[in-house]
C-alpha cells in the first residue's frame, strides 16, 4: 500500500511538473490541470498538525425564521489517511454534551461513533450517510469531511474573476457512489489555492447548493481558513450560515485526544 | 449503603471544593420535566389509578482544571409523583473526579457507566442498578459508587472497576403503575453476610478492529436483577414475595459489526451463581435506508431476537422473543423523531407495543409522546403484570 502510494506520489509530482512547467503543451489535458491545481491546494494545506476552533451555524428557512447550533470541534492531520475530529455540540440545548467522534479515510467508510450523554452510551454509527443534512443545515455530511484527492476525479474548465480575485475553475465528479453529487464546480484562487465557491450539482445534474467562502484568515503564517461559509439551497430556498471562531492551531493534540475515553469525556 | 452514599458524597464534596476555588471552568445545565402517565385500561391492583402527574429535575454541575485534565462532575436527580410514593425520589447520578493520565484514566465516586450494544434488551450492562420506577425500559439507571481505572492500550481499552455498595433496585408504591404490591421491597434477602455492603469487581476490555467493536466483561458481585422468594415467616394470603440479591460471576461478550448501512449487533452472557447457572443472548441487526421519501429524513428498520436459558420460568421477559422495530429520523430543524417497536413473546404469544414520538420547540424544549400497549394473557409469562397497563405519557422538558 505504502509502496502503491510512493509511486502515486512520485506520478503526481511529475505530472504537476509538466503542468507547471509546460502549462501550454497540456492545455487540452483538462483533466490532468484539474487534478494537479486540486493536488496544489491539498498541498499547500498539509502540516497543520491539529486544530481547535468553535463553529456556529444558523439556520434559515424559506420564510427567514433563524435556529442556531453551536459546536466545538478538535480536529488531528493524520499521515497518509484523513483526519480525525471529534465535534461536541453545544446547542439547541436538549443535545448539550452529545459528542462526535471521526476517523475518516480517504477510500474506505469513515469511522464514526456517537457519544449520548442521557444514556452515558458510546454508539458507533453507520458513515454511509452522506448526503443526509448535517443537525437540520443545508450542509450535508460529505460537504463536512476533510478534503482528499482520492475522492474525486478532476477537470480543469477555466479561469475566472471570482471575489476580485483571479481563479481557476475545476470540476470535481465523487468516486462515491453514495454520494448526493453528480458533480461540483470550484472556483480557486491562483494566489493562494483557496476555495472560493462551490457550486453542488445534484444526482440529476440539476443545480442544487452554492457554497461561497469568506473572509479568509491566516493561520501560524500559512493555513489559510474562511470565517464564514455560506451555504443557499436552490431547490428549497433555505440557507445556513456557518462561522468559526477562535481557531487554535498546532496545540499537540495527539492520539489520546481522539479515542473513545477522550469521546465520553468531552462535554 | 446510604452511609457509603454519604461518605462518598462528603469526601468528593471535599475534593470539588478545591476545584471550585480554582476551577477555569465552571457550568451548569440540566433539564426539569413535567409527565403526565395516563393508563387506559381497568388497573390490574386495588390501589392503582389512572392518571399520574410528575415533576422531575436533573441538574448537571461541572467543574474542570488542571487543563481539563481534572474534572469534577455532580448530577443529582430527583422526580416528585402525585400519587406513588416510591416514584417519588431522589438519587445522585453522578458524583464524580476524573483524573486524566497520559495513556490511563482514573474515575473515582458515584458513576453511570453503560456497556453494550443492542437496543431492546440490555444483558451485557451490569455495572449499574436500573431506576424502574423512572420507566421499566431500563434506561434510567441509578449512580454506583466506584473506583474505576482506565488503561488505553494499542490494543483496546481495559476498565478496571471496584464497586464498594449495592443499590436495591427501585420498585413502584402499592399505588405505584405498573404495579408490583406483593412484592415486599423493603426486606431484600441477600446471599452474601455483606448484604448490600458486598464489594465487586469487574473487569472489561472494549476495542474497534476496523469494521468490529468488540468487548469482554467480567463481574463478580450481587447480582443487580432480583430473584423472588416467598417472604420468611409469610403466613398472610396474597403471599408477599421479597427481592433475593444473589452473588454471580458473569461473563459478558458484545460485538457490532457496521457493515455500510448495516449494524449487525450481538451481546452474549454466561451468569454463573449458586441457584441457577444460565446463558443468554439478544442479537440482531439495524438497517438505516438515508434520504427517504426524496427528503432528508432517515428510515432504519431494527430486528433482534432474545433468548434467556432458563426458558419460560419468570426468571426472564426475553428467554424466546422476537423484536421489530423501525426509527423515523425528519432531520429537520426540530429534530423531530419517531421509533416504533414491537415485542413479541415466542412462548406465551404476548405482545408489546412502544411508540415514541419527538420534538423540540424552540431552543430549549423537548416534547415526547410515549405510548405503550401490552397484551398478555398467560399469568405465568411475566409480561402479565403489565398486561393491564397500556399507557400514553406526554412530557415537557426545558433544557438549560
Amino acid at each position: 500500500m505504502e509502496k502503491t502510494m510512493k509511486i502515486f506520489n512520485r506520478a503526481l509530482l511529475t505530472i504537476m511538473a509538466f503542468v507547471i512547467v509546460t502549462p501550454d503543451a497540456f492545455a487540452g489535458e483538462a483533466e490532468e490541470k484539474g487534478l494537479a491545481i486540486s493536488v496544489e491546494s491539498k498541498k499547500r494545506d498539509l502540516g497543520w498538525q491539529d486544530s481547535q476552533a468553535e463553529m456556529e451555524m444558523i439556520l434559515k428557512n424559506q420564510h427567514g425564521e433563524t435556529s442556531t447550533r453551536q459546536m466545538r470541534i478538535k480536529s488531528m492531520e493524520q499521515q497518509n489517511d484523513g483526519d480525525k475530529s471529534l465535534t461536541v455540540f453545544e446547542s439547541p440545548n436538549d443535545v448539550k454534551g452529545t459528542a462526535f467522534l471521526s476517523f475518516s479515510h480517504p477510500t474506505a467508510d469513515d469511522e464514526q461513533w456517537l457519544y449520548l450523554p442521557a444514556l452515558k452510551r458510546v454508539k458507533r454509527i453507520s458513515s454511509r450517510n452522506k448526503t443526509g443534512s448535517f443537525m437540520g443545515s443545508e450542509f450535508s455530511f460529505e460537504d463536512l469531511t476533510s478534503f482528499e484527492i482520492e475522492k474525486y476525479d478532476y477537470k480543469y474548465i477555466k479561469d475566472e474573476t471570482i471575489n476580485g480575485l483571479d481563479s481557476f475553475v475545476v470540476e470535481n465528479y465523487p468516486k462515491d457512489k453514495y454520494s448526493g453529487y453528480k458533480r461540483r464546480v470550484v472556483w480557486l484562487d491562483k494566489d493562494e489555492y483557496r476555495i472560493q465557491k462551490i457550486d453542488f450539482y445534484d444526482r440529476k445534474n440539476t443545480l442544487l447548493k452554492t457554497l461561497t467562502m469568506n473572509d479568509y484568515q491566516q493561520y501560524v503564517d500559512k493555513f489559510w481558513r474562511a470565517s464564514t461559509l455560506e451555504m443557499v439551497n436552490h431547490q428549497s430556498g433555505k440557507s445556513t450560515v456557518l462561522t468559526w471562531k477562535n481557531y487554535v492551531f498546532q496545540s499537540g493534540l495527539n492520539e489520546k485526544d481522539f479515542n473513545k475515553n477522550a469521546l465520553k469525556r468531552a462535554r | 449503603m446510604n452511609k457509603l452514599i454519604n461518605l462518598t458524597a462528603a469526601t468528593l464534596i471535599a475534593i470539588g471544593v478545591l476545584p471550585y476555588a480554582q476551577a477555569n471552568e465552571f457550568e451548569v445545565r440540566g433539564n426539569i420535566e413535567l409527565q403526565g402517565r395516563f393508563f387506559t385500561e381497568d388497573a390490574l391492583f386495588p390501589d392503582q389509578k389512572d392518571s399520574y402527574i410528575s415533576i422531575a429535575a436533573e441538574p448537571e454541575f461541572f467543574w474542570s482544571w488542571n487543563d481539563g485534565n481534572d474534572t469534577f462532575e455532580f448530577v443529582p436527580f430527583a422526580r416528585v409523583d402525585q400519587y406513588d410514593s416510591e416514584r417519588t425520589h431522589s438519587d445522585i447520578r453522578e458524583l464524580s473526579w476524573v483524573h486524566v493520565g497520559d495513556d490511563w484514566e482514573s474515575r473515582i465516586g458515584i458513576r453511570r457507566e453503560f456497556w453494550g450494544v443492542t437496543e431492546f434488551s440490555h444483558l451485557v450492562d451490569i455495572i449499574n442498578q436500573q431506576d424502574f420506577v423512572e420507566d421499566i425500559d431500563n434506561e434510567d439507571r441509578l449512580g454506583q459508587p466506584m473506583i474505576n481505572l482506565s488503561l488505553v492500550n494499542d490494543w483496546g481499552i481495559v476498565d478496571l472497576f471496584v464497586l464498594p455498595g449495592f443499590r436495591e433496585q427501585t420498585f413502584p408504591a402499592v399505588d405505584g403503575r405498573p404495579g408490583f404490591p406483593f412484592v415486599d421491597i423493603d426486606n431484600p434477602i441477600y446471599e452474601s453476610s455483606d448484604k448490600d455492603e458486598h464489594v465487586d469487581l469487574a473487569v472489561r476490555w472494549a476495542h474497534s478492529v476496523g469494521d468490529f467493536d468488540l468487548g469482554l466483561s467480567v463481574f463478580k458481585g450481587t447480582s443487580r436483577l432480583p430473584l423472588y422468594l416467598p417472604a420468611p415467616g409469610a403466613i398472610t394470603l396474597p403471599v408477599q414475595l421479597v427481592p433475593y440479591y444473589r452473588q454471580i460471576t458473569q461473563l459478558g461478550f458484545e460485538m457490532q459489526a457496521t457493515v455500510g448501512d448495516t449494524l449487525w449487533k450481538l451481546e452474549v452472557i454466561n451468569n454463573q451463581n449458586n441457584v441457577e447457572n444460565y446463558s443468554a443472548l439478544q442479537g440482531g441487526f439495524e438497517h438505516t435506508l438515508y434520504g427517504v421519501f426524496d427528503s432528508n429524513a432517515d428510515l432504519g428498520w431494527l430486528m433482534e431476537y432474545g433468548w434467556d436459558e432458563r426458558g419460560s420460568d419468570l426468571s426472564s421477559f426475553n428467554q424466546n422473543d422476537l423484536f421489530f422495530g423501525s426509527r423515523l429520523a425528519v432531520n429537520d430543524v426540530d429534530s423531530t423523531e419517531l421509533l416504533f417497536g414491537f415485542g413479541y413473546d415466542l412462548d406465551f404469544d404476548s405482545t408489546s407495543v412502544i411508540i415514541e414520538g419527538s420534538k423540540r420547540f424552540g431552543d430549549s424544549v423537548k416534547v415526547s409522546l410515549d405510548v405503550r400497549l401490552f397484551s398478555a394473557d398467560d399469568l405465568s409469562d411475566p409480561l402479565y403484570l403489565f398486561s393491564q397497563d397500556d399507557q400514553v405519557q406526554l412530557s415537557a422538558q426545558y433544557f438549560y
